[in-house]
This record gives C-alpha cells, structure tokens and sequence, in this order.
C-alpha cells in the first residue's frame, strides 16, 4: 500500500527545514518517525506534495535538563524518552505516558514532536502535556516563540504551529511522583477512547495544587478545571473525580453516547487521582 | 526517483527508489528479502518487523529513504539456514502454526533479547505486543522466546 507521490526532501539543519517549508508552503508536510503520517498517507488521507523529512536534524533530538525544567528535543523518540532515567526521576508521569503509545515498535520510531504536532484528539501525548504544564518551542523564520499546551492545541488535529513554523522542543517543569495516567484504549487501534493524566503538587501530605487533563472525547484535550480546583480545595479523589464531566458537551457519536463519555471521564478521572495519591 | 544506500544484512546496498518506495517493499520486490511480510499494512500486525540501526521497527511504516544511511537486519540476516537459536527454538517449543507472524514475532524477540537476556514472561508479552498471531494463542511463542533465551545465555 504505497502513499501517493511526493518529493522527498532532507532537512540538514532546523534553517533548512524551514526554508524548505517556506518554499512549499501548505503543500509540504513535516516527516519525523512518520507513525501518525504515513499511515493517514497510505489511506491517501494525506496526499502531501511535498515531505520535509526532519529526522536526521542534528540538535532536534534529545533530553536535558536545565535549571528545573526539563527540555526534550522534538525528534525525541517515545522509547527514549519512556527509558530516560531523567524523564523518570523529572517527569515521571510523562515516561509512564510514553511508555503507553502503540506498542514497542511504534514507540521505536515515533517521535514526541510528531505525536504532538499531529494532535490526534485520540493521542496520549495532548493530555500529559497538558497535566504537566508542558511549553512548545515554535521556531519561525523570526526566531522562536513558546506556547503553552493549554495555548497550543486548537482543535481536531489543529495547533497553534504556524504553516511555516516548526515544533523544535517541549519543555516541562520538573515534578513528582505523585502522577497516573489512566487510559480506556480503543481495543483494535490502541488508541485512547479516554485518557486521564493526572498531576498534583503535594505539600506536607497534601495536595496543594493539580493538574488534571483528558484526552479522546472531545475535538481536543481539555483540562478538568473542576476536578482542579476541588483538589486543591481538598477533596479525596472520589468526590473531585464526581466533577470531571462538569461543563462539558459531550456529543453522541459511534464511540458512545453522550452520558456514557460523561461516565467514563468520571470513572477514569477517579482511578488516575486515586493512583496518583497513592 | 532519489538513491537510497544503505547495509542490509552485512551487504551494502544501493538503489534508486521512488520517494515513497516503504522499506518493506525495498527489501522484498527489489532486494528479494521475502521472509519479511506484509500483514495488516496499517502498523498493526509486525509481520514486517525487521531491526534498522539495531532497534525493531515497522517496515510498512518506514519509508526507504528514512533508512538511508541505516543498517537494517531481516530475519534472512539471523541465519540463511534457520539455525539461529530463536528459530530452533520456535520450531521446538511449536511456537508456529501457519508460519506468516513468524519472521516479524523473531525479529522482536531478538530485540528483546538484545537489551534484555533473561526476560520475565511479563517482559516477553510486553515486548510482543506490537506482533499478531492469529493462530497459536502466543503460548508456544513466549514459551520460544523463553527456551531461546536460556540457550544464548548458555551459549
């Protein structure tokens, strides 16, 4: 099953790429692993003019940390960031994520950027960032801007990357353990039907603040403002997750209905809060 | 068309491909390397499961020109004569019925084996999630890449 034709092109450098994107504007799409890319090519879902393929970038790829903040180049693969012993120690709610996208060999190839940038409304990766306070690094022709995740993801597979600004790196503040992801995956694809990362800031034994963020039922990933702030007012995890579905329309569709994704944002939220207060 | 040179089995390897020519389809219609498949197509299945730069990947989701420069192995590149001990052990402990996962299901379990020599059965299964086999229930093939493993430790 071969995609349709495009020319192929090989960034050598982040100013390559761009150029390249600025050459061909929207009829060039930005290969990475090309795990979400070309299978939705193979479905001539995708039918690119052009591919930019960033994989070879040097500089594009790799973890560091950097004054608390933890700072993960775009073309990082899932397997590396999921075995980082920094990711695990800084990050851990973000290794436990990686360690959870399609199956070992996926992970191999795919990228934390392409994930990302891809912003499958199914995909893990949209809710860690969100629960982890997590800011994208666009860089332009002009230089670079930082969006946060709340800011970045706009709509279905829709971000606030400009068509000739690339994704070059995620940062995330450093955090604790006191972290779960929870996830409902689609039993043929793997894929989130719903995802629930969970992040709290604990003082003295308590939680003084969390981020709470859902992934798979809705156009894009979503923070729980409700579940948020009965955290931090307190609440033991039953009684915060009995407000995940609080404000949010749930639409009808062939995954579910509407009060079915309300049930199963509840149940999911009340499992990773309950983990990660364990 | 664009050059993609890159080692397959030892062998280095040159050709001109079309841009989106899968790695799949390189190393079987133009280097004859049949013993990777084509399963599902969709990235599902790992029938066509090989090792490039020594990490197991999914050939139908790669295209040729990312792996230029790479060094792939295929199941061809474990033994030419079936001797590896991963495939004796999968026709010693029936880890096969109709054979089609098989080279993809070997090719992963030597991943694993690589970083890992002595796998809990947990780790096993965990490793093999990306593979399908629709015949033998994966018994017989956790069983495999168990005997297998303790072979090469005693090897």
């Amino acid at each position: 099953m071969y995609p349709a034709q495009f020319q192929y092109h090989r960034a050598t450098s982040v100013q390559h790429a761009l150029d390249l994107m600025a050459q061909h504007g929207d009829d060039a799409k930005v290969l990475a692993g090309g795990h979400s890319l070309l299978p939705v090519m193979k479905l001539r879902f995708a039918t690119p003019a052009h591919l930019i393929d960033i994989g070879r970038v040097s500089g594009l790829s790799g973890i560091s940390e950097s004054g608390g903040t933890i700072v993960i180049g775009a073309t990082t693969r899932h397997a590396d960031v999921a075995s980082s012993a920094l990711i695990k120690a800084k990050a851990p709610l973000l290794a436990e994520v990686a360690g959870h996208i399609g199956d070992p060999l996926i992970r191999n190839m795919g990228t934390i950027g392409g994930s990302v940038a891809h912003a499958d409304p199914s995909a893990d990766l949209p809710a860690a960032m969100m629960a982890l306070g997590a800011t994208m690094e666009l860089t332009g022709k002009g230089g670079s801007r930082q969006v946060s995740a709340d800011q970045f993801f706009v709509d279905v597979f829709q971000t606030a990357l400009g068509s000739t600004e690339l994704l070059t790196a995620i940062r995330i503040p450093a955090s604790s353990g006191a972290c779960a992801y929870e996830k409902n995956p689609d039993p043929a694809s793997g894929y989130a039907i719903v995802g629930i990362a969970v992040q709290l800031t604990t003082s003295g034994g308590k939680v003084s603040s969390a981020r709470v963020a859902m992934t798979g039922l809705g156009p894009k990933p979503m923070r729980l403002a409700a579940v948020e702030a009965a955290l931090a007012a307190g609440a033991d995890a039953a009684s915060a997750a009995a407000k995940a579905a609080d404000g949010i329309a749930f639409i009808d569709d062939a995954r579910g209905n509407a009060s079915y994704k309300a049930n199963l944002a509840r149940v999911y939220t009340k499992r990773a809060i309950a983990r990660a207060m364990k | 068309m664009a050059q993609v040179q890159l080692t397959v089995n030892g062998r280095a390897i040159s050709r001109d491909v079309e841009p989106r020519t899968l790695l799949v389809h390189l190393l079987r219609d133009a280097l004859g390397l049949t013993g990777t498949h084509v399963g599902c197509d969709t990235s599902q299945c790992g029938a066509c499961t090989v090792h490039m730069d020594g990490r197991g990947v999914k050939s139908c989701t790669v295209l040729a020109m990312q792996a230029d420069g790479s060094t792939v192995t295929t199941i061809e590149g474990l033994s030419t004569d079936g001797s590896h001990a991963l495939q004796r052990a999968f026709k010693e402990e029936h880890g096969l019925q109709c054979g089609f996962c098989t080279p993809g299901m070997i090719m992963s379990a030597a991943d694993l084996l690589a970083r890992n020599a002595n796998p809990t059965e947990h780790e096993i299964r965990e490793a093999l999630e990306g593979n399908l086999c629709r015949c033998t229930g994966y018994h017989n093939i956790v069983k495999a890449v168990q005997t297998a493993a303790r072979t090469m430790q005693n090897a």
